[in-house]
Order: structure tokens, then C-alpha cells, then sequence
């Protein structure tokens, strides 16, 4: 027990005075964190621009309330010069033109932004219709109510912080393992540990322990600032973020362990974690939600534990599911390291040579 | 426990086509400071290391402390002590954070800790990290780190190699009071005065060979090799050099003249007589002469 609370310690210590490793495990991602936090909670983004040619009794004459559903949805400039209008929304100026010849509105739109253009027409078409059946004085025959499935205040960073988590974990715990192996071997402090009377469980548990300790800091500085930066706002399962979070550490260690078993130098560890964490961020969901992903690219994902991760992190910490969805995703990165750590065993050596 | 620290017989080790150890027996007795000396690529440091346990022989036996070393034994770890060639440190360790380390891995109080670093005289760079000691510096914590558990055995690997010769020769005063309180060393080197200055039997070893085993006094005397007695040239005419007695060969070496003899004293008193011991000095055979005997190559470490 002496034994491995003093290697812990050491290995810890070792860990907090290396500012460069302190800033790529903590700095590094937070600034990904703000960087993409303050770019997508960027209010003015979904207004869209819309020129008003010359009079249009649909704009001019709303009723009250649904004046203010329309100034959340467009800020309106005004023009009497058609042909300027139109070159405006032709060069992406403005998102649409809207003009009133008798009865017929015309609305001029650009589909170079397919997206904002389908955005303009459905709620032009849907302020018509309901101009529409205000004009005819009798009550609408459907109504409709809608309702969010998540929290209602589903913003950005709600996806971000769970994603950018598991990456910085994934680097973290990754990184660590291969690199400390690596240097470990190369000093010949492996060797020297191996001719004192270490048990060789002790410094495994050392360095878990220790792995351990970075996640939860990283957990706990991640949600943190979010929370206070940005509102992040925890669902009720959030705490089951803290076994996740346990799991993927292992998953990840056990890959570090194999990267620093084969590999010579630091610099040769450092590149092969490189090439599979970086690719696997991606892939899994963490700069970019899976969502909105083709849907080979998703089944592609289903082989990378980090994607357990970020999406059991989702459930639990931002969607609201219950305790109990996240036990699959800890079930499989669980045999993930447990698979990938006995092959690390394997091919593990104590010496360089 | 036999008489015998270490008892090697006949190991051999090979890496591919190369004879790496090729049958080396000796032993080592309790307290004796014993040294493996040789050039580089002798096969030194892969005896040491079978001897320590770290590697399989393929050949041949080994006893350390009456026992196998192989596999890892863990019975016998915290009876030696292993200084490595690399200093092996954790990272970002303060010089005292490394030892009080080292003593709770072998289970000793810290203060055992302190006190070594008060004896290698690096009290006062305590609270340096070790990344920032000298290389002198970080042998003696390095060694330290290997004496804080009292091992009955200590294998030093080269201490020294990486020295200046100041701190080399400053690290021989630490090094020749390690086996004082009958602690038994043993030391491999590539350098000829220091196994003559520290040890007290020398185990000369090339191309995995042991070539010879004895104290560098009877190494030097077996040899029977001529004391060189150089003086000015100037003193005396070339005649009366060769008149004087004993001398067995005579060159001028630039202002120099070097008598080759196997009675120094007859010769010193003659020149004294003669009043021509200016510039003398008198070089007896070393051990760089024995391996030169052996192998019939200069040595080159």
C-alpha cells in the first residue's frame, strides 16, 4: 500500500510541474471549449435579413403578437429600388426580398444557402397563411402546439461540453500512458523499479489511480466553467458522467499502454496516439454532432470507444435520459480496455533492447 | 549461506553470432570491493546484468547470496542495490523527493533518506530537482538512491563514465568507503586506475572473455615488466648512461633519457651518485601494461 501511495504520488507530482502537459490536457481543449462555445451562441446568427420593397400590407399591418414572432425570425430593411433588392440578395447581403403587387406577394431568394433559403420560404409562407385565415374570420380548423423533447434551453454548448470532455480525456489518458511508458523505459526507471522489490500490480495501480485523478480534474474544470461561462445546464443523471468517465479513462489508458509498448521513442508514441485519437475525435462526434452525420459515418463510429463515451456523456449529462442508459456504453468501453489491455500485456517489454 | 557472496560458473550469452559472455566463472567474497574491467563491448555490463537478474543466461550458473537471481526473485531485491549507467529518476522530482521515494519503495523510514544525502554532500541541493543537478551531482544522488535500503550488495555499472575527471576522481572518495561495513561491491569500469585506486581484485574481461583475476598489485607484478626511469638528457654523456648498472635498454625520448630497468634502486643511487636526477621520474607497469600483455593490443576504452 506504501508502495503504491508513494509511486502515486511521485507520478503525480511529475504530472502537475510539467506545464506543457498540463496545458495540452487542460488549456488546450477548454480553448476549443470557448472557441466553439462563443462562435455558435451567437445571438444575431439565426435572424434572418430581409428586404421590404416599397409598401407590403402583410408586414405592415401584423397584428401584435405575431409582430414579435416576426422580428425574432427577420430584421427588416427597407427599399424602394427593386432592382437593388434583388443584386442584394443575389451577392448574400440579404437572406430574401419581399415584394406586394395587388394581392400577390413575391419573394425573391437566393438558393446559393439552401438552408436559409427553405428557412425564409416556410415562414413567409407561414405568416401568409396565417394572414390568410385571419382575413376570413373564422377560427382555424388545426391548431398546432409545439414542444422541444430536450430541455428547453438546448444550446450548443449542451453538445459541446460532453464531446470536448471525451476528447480531452481521450487525449489525456492516451498520452499519458504511452509517453510515461516510453520515457519510463528510455531513462531506465522501468529498470531500476523492476530491481527494486515493486510489485508490478502496484505500478499499475499507481499510474490508474493517478490517470484517474487528471480525468475527474478535467471533468470537474470542463463542466465548471461551462456551467459558468457558457450555462450549461446538467440533466438529472449527470452524476453517472463520473463511472463514464472512469471507464473511458481505462479504455484509453489500455490504447496509451499498446502505443507505448511498441512504440521506441516519445516521438514515435506521441505520433501513433496522434493518428488514432485525432481521427476517432472526429469521427465520434467530438468537434461535430453525430446527428447531422451521414449514416455510414455513423455506423463507421460504433467501433470507437470514444463514441461510447460522448454518447453515454449526452444521455446522462444533457438529454435527460435515466441513470441506467448509460450502463451499456460503460459495459462496452469496460470490455474494450479490458480486450485491448491484455494484448498491451502481451506485447508490453521492460527493457529498450 | 556459503562463504562466497557471488559464485559464476561458466556463463555464457549470446546474441546472434555474438559471444557476448563466453564461459566467465569467478566468485566474490563478503566485503570485497571486486571489479569487471574492461573496454567497451567486453561484456561487463551483460555479466552484471545476469548477475543482478535482469537477464537469462544461456549458459553456465549464477549464485547471488546462495541464490538464483533468475527469474526476478523477489526474496532477493531488497538485498542489493543497483546504481544503473543512465541515472534512472522520476521526472520533476526534487533531489529529497527522489530518496524519500526510493526509501518508502524498499519500505525504509524517510530519515534513512536524509541522512544519505548528507553523507554524498548533497544536503544543501536538497530542494533542487534533478534535472537540474550536475552530472557529478546526480551519480552521488544516483547512488544514494541505491545504499538507502543497506543492501549487502552493491553493483555500481560505470559510475563514473560520463564524469569530468574532476568529479570522477572526486566520486572515487564516496565511492572507495562503500563496502566499510563489510558490504560487498561490485563495480565495472572502462577505466584502468579506477579499478587500481578501488578495487581490491580485478577481473580483466575482452570479447566475453575472462582474461585474468587478481589484485592489480600481482596483475602488474606477474607481469614482470621494466620500471622506465626518465631523466635529462643533458646530465650525462651517452657512454655514461650505458656504463651505469642494471640498465637493461636506453632511449633518448626529445630531452629526455629512459632507462628501461628491473632494479630501480641501483639505477636511482647510481644517477644520484653521478648528480644527473634532474626532470626524473620513474614510471612503474600499470594495468593498461597487463592488458596490453594480454591482448597484445594498446587499450583502448
Amino acid at each position: 500500500m506504501r508502495v503504491m501511495t508513494t509511486l502515486s504520488l511521485a507520478m503525480w507530482r511529475g504530472f502537475v510541474r510539467e506545464k506543457m502537459a498540463l496545458f495540452f490536457i487542460i488549456l488546450f481543449p477548454l480553448m476549443f471549449l470557448f472557441l466553439f462555445g462563443g462562435l455558435l451562441s451567437d445571438p444575431t446568427q439565426s435572424r434572418s435579413t430581409l428586404v421590404q420593397v416599397g409598401e407590403v400590407q402583410l408586414l405592415d399591418r401584423l397584428p401584435p403578437e405575431s409582430e414579435e414572432a416576426f422580428t425574432d425570425a427577420f430584421e427588416v430593411e427597407h427599399t424602394t429600388d427593386l432592382a437593388a433588392a434583388v443584386q442584394q440578395v443575389r451577392k448574400g447581403d440579404a437572406d430574401a426580398a419581399l415584394q406586394q403587387d395587388g394581392d400577390e406577394l413575391l419573394l425573391h431568394f437566393s438558393q446559393a444557402d439552401q438552408v436559409t433559403a427553405a428557412t425564409v420560404r416556410g415562414t413567409i409562407f407561414s405568416f401568409v397563411q396565417g394572414a390568410n385565415v385571419a382575413a376570413t374570420d373564422e377560427p382555424p380548423a388545426y391548431s398546432l402546439t409545439m414542444q422541444q423533447v430536450e430541455d428547453e434551453s438546448l444550446e450548443p454548448i449542451q453538445y459541446l461540453t460532453p464531446g470536448l470532455l471525451g476528447w480531452a480525456i481521450a487525449m489525456s489518458a492516451t498520452f499519458g500512458a504511452a509517453l510515461t511508458l516510453v520515457e519510463w523505459r528510455r531513462s531506465k526507471l522501468l529498470r531500476r523499479l523492476r530491481l527494486a522489490p515493486v510489485p508490478t500490480g502496484s505500478l499499475v495501480s499507481a499510474r490508474i489511480l493517478v490517470t484517474l485523478g487528471i480525468a475527474l480534474l478535467q471533468l470537474v474544470v470542463f463542466v465548471g466553467l461551462a456551467m459558468a461561462v457558457f450555462g450549461l445546464q446538467l440533466t438529472g443523471s449527470w452524476w453517472m458522467a463520473i463511472p463514464l468517465v472512469a471507464s473511458g479513462t481505462l479504455a484509453f489508458m489500455a490504447i496509451g499502454l499498446l502505443a507505448g509498448s511498441v512504440s521506441k521513442t516519445s516521438e514515435g508514441a506521441s505520433g501513433l496516439a496522434n493518428i488514432v485519437i485525432l481521427p476517432m475525435a472526429f469521427l465520434s462526434g467530438s468537434f461535430i454532432p453525430l446527428d447531422a452525420a451521414p449514416e455510414w459515418l455513423r455506423s463507421v463510429s460504433t467501433i470507437f470507444p470514444l463514441r461510447y463515451l460522448n454518447e453515454g456523456m449526452l444521455d446522462v449529462m444533457v438529454r435527460g435520459q435515466v441513470a441506467s442508459a448509460a450502463l451499456l456504453p460503460i459495459a462496452v468501453l469496460l470490455g474494450f480496455a479490458l480486450v485491448v489491455g491484455a494484448v498491451a500485456t502481451r506485447v508490453f517489454r521492460w527493457e529498450a533492447d | 549461506m556459503g562463504e562466497h557472496v557471488i559464485e559464476v560458473n561458466d556463463l555464457c550469452k549470446r546474441y546472434g553470432n555474438l559471444r557476448a559472455v563466453d564461459g566467465v566463472s569467478f566468485e566474490v567474497q563478503q566485503g570485497e570491493f571486486f571489479g569487471i574491467l574492461g573496454p567497451n563491448g567486453a561484456g561487463k555490463t551483460t555479466t552484471l546484468e545476469i548477475i543482478e537478474g535482469l537477464r537469462e543466461s544461456d549458459g553456465g550458473s549464477v549464485q547471488l547470496l546462495g541464490q538464483p537471481p533468475w527469474p526476478r526473485n523477489q526474496s532477493l531485491l531488497p538485498r542489493i542495490g543497483v546504481q544503473l549507467q543512465a541515472t534512472a529518476f522520476f521526472e520533476r522530482l526534487t533531489a529529497r523527493e527522489q530518496i524519500h521515494t526510493f526509501a518508502a519503495l524498499y519500505d525504509v523510514p524517510a530519515a534513512a533518506g536524509d541522512a544519505l544525502l548528507e553523507r554524498v554532500g548533497l544536503t544543501e541541493h536538497a530542494g533542487t530537482r534533478t534535472e537540474k543537478l550536475s552530472g557529478g551531482q546526480k551519480q552521488r544522488l544516483s547512488i544514494a538512491c541505491t545504499l538507502v535500503h543497506e543492501p549487502e550488495v552493491v553493483f555500481l555499472d560505470e559510475p563514473t563514465a560520463a564524469l569530468d575527471p574532476q568529479a570522477r576522481r572526486n566520486l572515487w572518495d564516496l565511492l572507495s568507503t562503500l563496502n566499510d561495513s563489510g558490504r560487498t561491491v561490485v563495480l565495472t569500469t572502462h577505466y584502468m586506475d579506477e579499478a587500481e585506486s578501488l578495487c581490491d581484485r580485478v577481473a580483466i574481461m575482452d570479447h566475453g572473455r575472462l582474461l585474468a583475476l587478481d589484485t592489480p598489485a600481482v596483475l602488474v607484478r606477474d607481469l614482470g615488466a621494466a620500471t622506465q626511469i626518465g631523466v635529462a638528457a643533458d646530465g650525462l654523456d651517452t657512454a655514461d648512461f650505458a656504463a651505469i648498472g642494471g640498465v637493461e635498454q636506453m632511449r633518448h625520448n626529445g630531452d629526455t633519457m629512459v632507462l628501461s630497468t628491473r632494479e630501480p634502486a641501483r639505477v636511482l643511487s647510481a644517477l644520484a651518485e653521478r648528480d644527473a636526477l634532474a626532470d626524473v621520474h620513474v614510471r612503474g607497469a600499470d594495468l593498461e601494461d597487463v592488458f596490453l600483455h594480454l591482448t597484445g593490443r594498446e587499450y583502448r576504452a
